[in-house]
């Protein structure tokens, strides 16, 4: 996977990003020094527990955070350019033409009382100079490609009279249709059967190899990203803990939060046998512990975690926020 | 296809009309019947003999059980004809057609009136929400709601027709005849009117548009890459529109309603003025017809609003 096109620089290099919520009592944290790089058609999976914050990071990158309560700071660099120092007209530009979303809901992303035609279509004219006929032509193309049944006789229905799964695909050929460089799908599948969340999967890497197109994959699921990524970010409590290929994550994760998250795989583990899981809760937004913030959970914590972990960068690129990475040899999912 | 789904649609709530119309005039039959005061007692005039009253009651059919007299006077309403006034003779189809028209003049301009005002209210104040202008504005929709229709009518003959003689106090001309002439002796009732109408619609807007702004839909739009402007203007107003129908259909029922009060204080002929005096007289055909006229306007104005919906949100059906 190419990390680097020709001027050297990632696709999308995000730095020491803070994203926190004003409310009554001051500010509440709910990131600290996010910090990761997705390179040119690089497909990169986020995952961690509810709240970790991947949700609102993929957010902040579109810049679509409620504007009076988000406090966001840091850098995100996208080929070069800071989206947070944009001005709001130039990221109206970038956004659904050069970077696009995906969203977890495909049954309220959508609006109700507009045909998908005129959505897919808005979207392609909102960037691009076409005539109306030729935004449908696409629009219909767009369909086809995301494996939709007669896709112009379907251009005129309304996201109602689409299952789930053909919703997300709609959503999906509408992130798609002018040709970003980088696609944020925010747990594309969570809210689809089983039997349709491969299928979205399986469409979502076919799309971004025959594309080129980078995936910020933001998900749960190991699983998926195990199927889909080349590499692997684990976040936990607001904070990026691990960075390493997939293949060594999956062998030799860095962190023990994410061996704990890939031992708690079903399926990976022994059959029969209890499944295991990490102990205790993430603690909250605002009550973060000094030091590193999994110590209370984990099973490996000694004197020394009580000290700010820093991102340590170990062999071949891998980066742990764990001062004993290197030492420990921990489970991951397959042996 | 869809147009037989609408048609059936139009049919079918057509037919649920038609016990409303019944239970309606039925009820206001009964509450006639509990009213104080004897209309052959009136017809008769003053020292008129035991007799003579008796002999009105039987030839007006006064006498009989109040359910036969219902029934004659639906068995004749279900054939067209609404009887005659039992004070002045008139045909009560006759005072519809003479006082309705003026009495819908006021409504439509005031529902009229509360949407061309409303709606820039409210879209405003939801562009801004949280700013200081929004909360002006809905605090002055909220003193909108509570002040009382009749009591800021007379504020307005008080300033605008007594003190500054813009707007007659009084009186009306029927649109039919001269229509402009009308629209200015209704302005004063229509503003009355329209005062709760404005606050109703700014706020419903208000807090409609503010939901859909923040919903996952428009999180998308945002996505990709649509204007601010665009979003709030081709999305979110279509997507209100259904909400924001709804209120207008609910508030012209509601103005009809309040036509009763208001045409008392500029004393205008209309349908209220005359279901208040017929009230007063024991005159039931009148109050009986109005009251009908009234009832189907309402249901009406609902089946429009309805259809109009269906047109708007391709979800909704029959």
């Amino acid at each position: 996977m190419a990390h680097d096109d020709h001027t050297g620089q990632p696709l999308l290099a995000v730095n020491n990003l803070n994203i926190a919520f004003a409310n009554d009592a001051g500010e509440t944290a709910i990131t600290r020094d996010v910090s990761f790089t997705v390179g040119h058609g690089e497909r990169v999976g986020v995952v961690g527990e509810s709240g970790c914050g991947k949700t609102v990071t993929g957010l902040a990158l579109l810049g679509l955070l409620p504007e009076r309560t988000a406090r966001v700071r840091g850098e995100i660099l996208f080929q070069g350019r800071d989206l947070l120092n944009m001005p709001a007209r130039e990221l109206r530009r970038l956004r659904g033409r050069d970077i696009s979303m995906i969203f977890q809901e495909p049954m309220s992303a959508l609006d109700p009382v507009f045909t998908i035609g005129e959505q897919l279509t808005e979207t392609l004219r909102a960037h691009e100079k076409v005539g109306r006929r030729e935004a449908r032509e696409r629009a219909v193309a767009a369909l086809e490609e995301v494996g939709i049944p007669s896709p112009h006789l379907r251009l005129d229905d309304y996201p109602y009279q689409f299952s789930g799964g053909m919703r997300q695909r709609v959503m999906i050929a509408m992130a798609l249709i002018c040709r970003p460089r980088l696609v944020i799908a925010d747990e594309p599948t969570t809210a689809l059967d089983v039997t349709v969340q491969a299928q979205i999967i399986d469409l979502l890497r076919e799309l971004s190899d025959t594309t080129g197109t980078a995936l910020l994959f933001i998900t749960h699921d190991l699983g998926v990203v195990a199927e889909t990524c080349s590499r692997l970010l684990t976040m936990y409590a607001g904070e990026v803990v691990e960075s390493a290929p997939v293949d060594t994550v999956l062998r030799r994760p860095a962190h023990p939060y994410s061996s704990g998250l890939l031992r708690s795989l079903p399926g990976l583990s022994e059959r029969g046998g209890r499944l295991p899981s990490i102990p205790g809760r993430v603690p909250a937004p605002g009550q973060m512990p000094a030091g590193c913030r999994f110590q209370a959970r984990c099973p490996h914590s000694a004197d020394g975690c009580e000290q700010g972990q820093p991102l340590r960068e170990l062999d071949n690129g891998r980066l742990a926020r764990c001062w004993r990475g290197a030492e420990l040899t921990l489970p991951g999912a397959v042996t | 296809m869809a147009n037989r789904v609408k048609q059936r649609m139009v049919a079918a709530r057509l037919l649920q009309a038609l016990p409303i119309l019944v239970l309606a005039t039925f009820i206001v039959f009964c509450l006639m019947q509990l009213i104080p005061g004897d209309v052959a007692v009136t017809l008769a005039g003053e020292n008129a003999s035991m007799e003579r009253i008796q002999q009105i009651r039987e030839a007006y059919g006064l006498n009989q059980p109040f359910l036969v007299q219902y029934g004659q006077w639906l068995a004749h309403a279900a054939q067209g004809e609404l009887g005659t006034s039992l004070l002045s003779g008139e045909p009560v189809a006759h005072t519809i057609a003479r006082t309705f028209p003026n009495t819908l003049l006021i409504a439509v301009y005031a529902v009229l009136v509360s949407v061309l005002v409303g709606v820039p209210l409210g879209i405003l104040a939801a562009t801004r929400a949280g700013s200081p202008l929004d909360s002006t504005i809905m605090g002055a929709a909220s003193l909108g709601v509570a002040v009382p229709n009749f009591w800021f009518g007379m504020i307005l003959v008080l300033f605008l027709a007594l003190g500054l003689q813009w707007f007659p106090a009084t009186g009306f001309v029927s649109p039919l005849e001269d229509f402009s002439g009308a629209l200015w002796y209704a302005t004063l009732p229509a503003l009355a009117l329209c005062t709760n109408g404005i606050a109703e619609v700014a706020r419903q807007l208000r807090g409609s548009l503010v939901e859909i702004q923040s919903s996952q839909h428009v999180r998308t739009l945002h996505a990709k890459g649509l204007s601010p402007a665009r979003i709030l203007w081709k999305h979110g107003l279509k997507n209100v529109s259904v909400n924001l129908l709804t209120v207008v259909g609910l508030l012209f029922n509601k103005i009809l309603a309040a036509t009763v009060v208001v045409e008392a204080v500029f004393a205008i002929p209309g349908i209220g003025s005359s279901i208040v005096n017929a009230v007063l007289q024991g005159d039931f055909p009148v109050v009986q017809g109005a009251v009908l006229a009234m009832v189907v306007t309402v249901i009406l104005v609902n089946l429009c609003t309805d259809l109009a919906c269906t047109v708007l949100d391709p979800r909704i059906h029959a």
